[in-house]
């Protein structure tokens, strides 16, 4: 089946009815052996045991960044190709990465007490996260503020692809700038982290990415679902009038 | 497991992202619920999708 198979939204349906159950069940094992990993990981020998905050900390960090991107994708769609189910994909995720981005400053705020002395710094990185989960807000606003879904879907595509700007300054922002934040672990060369840590760390960032898939299609499909109400309900209104 | 003396930072974190993805799940199951349960009252008062009306198998179609 071709990618352009799935602008039929009672096609992608079918699919995300037939793939669901599966993508749970993958959520539930992934889950399982990154929570059990991350239990019986050792303490850092700096950090002690709230490495323990990193297992959701850094995944979560990843998708409230990587939802962005995928929904700037998602706009292009909208805007270029007039995909249908773009703008349906990128307001779907819109709230998941909200989400995301919210665990991310709550946990890293959560780890920074006992570690740096203080819950909130005006750090860059920590500043451009918390623009992130902003502009993630704005977007909802928007969404929930036009009533029309095509000319709403329009209006969030060019806000999200201006708000792509942020992505290279948050991951850049420990390079740019001499940040409290810590620099980045992984490299071309590749990860600075121990593998005792790194396992449960990467366990749970698949079991995140698991998670977010499984809630974005569930989200999508209500999305459609929600959009067949509206017409009908329109074409309810157009039939009383007409009578 | 012991937690050292930081447990309560610990607790809170995890704590927080329990409760945040319970409610994502949460959401997206009620939605699709109270969707569908609007879909099949509006059927049952005969509002129906044209296409759903002539065909099982519709073609291409708005979201």
């Amino acid at each position: 089946m071709a990618l352009i198979d799935f602008a039929n939204p009672t096609r992608f349906l079918r699919f995300v009815d037939r793939i669901l159950p599966w993508l749970v069940a993958a959520t539930a094992v992934a889950f399982a052996f990154g929570l059990s990993e991350a239990v019986l990981a050792p303490d850092d020998y700096q950090q002690g045991a709230t490495v323990k905050i990193m297992f959701l900390h850094v995944p979560a960090a990843w998708l409230g960044m990587a939802c962005w991107a995928m929904m700037s994708v998602a706009a292009l769609g909208t805007l270029i190709w007039r995909h249908p189910l773009a703008d349906v994909a990128a307001k779907a995720a819109a709230p998941l990465g909200a989400a995301f981005t919210f665990i991310c400053l709550v946990t890293g705020s959560l780890w920074g007490r006992p570690m740096w002395g203080t819950y909130w710094v005006w750090d860059a990185r920590l500043t451009s996260m918390l623009v992130l989960l902003i502009m993630y807000l704005g977007l909802l606003a928007l969404w929930r503020s036009v009533e029309d879904p095509t000319r709403a879907g329009r209006a969030a595509a060019i806000l999200t692809l201006v708000g792509a700007i942020n992505l290279p300054i948050i991951k850049f922002s420990v390079d740019w700038w001499n940040t409290l934040h810590a620099g980045s672990s992984f490299s071309m060369s590749g990860s600075a982290i121990d593998s005792s840590i790194l396992l449960p760390l990467l366990a749970m960032a698949v079991a995140f990415i698991l998670l977010f898939i499984t809630l974005h299609f569930g989200a999508m499909r209500n999305e459609i679902l929600r959009r067949r109400v509206r017409s009908l309900r329109l074409l309810q209104a157009q039939t009383a009038a007409g009578t | 497991m012991a937690l050292g003396p930081h447990a309560v930072f610990i607790i809170a974190a995890w704590a927080v992202t329990v409760g945040v993805v319970a409610a994502m799940i949460a959401w997206v199951m009620l939605d699709y619920r109270r969707q569908l349960r609007i879909l099949a009252d509006l059927e049952q008062r005969g509002i129906t999708r044209r296409s759903a009306a002539t065909s099982s198998a519709p073609a291409e179609e708005p979201a």
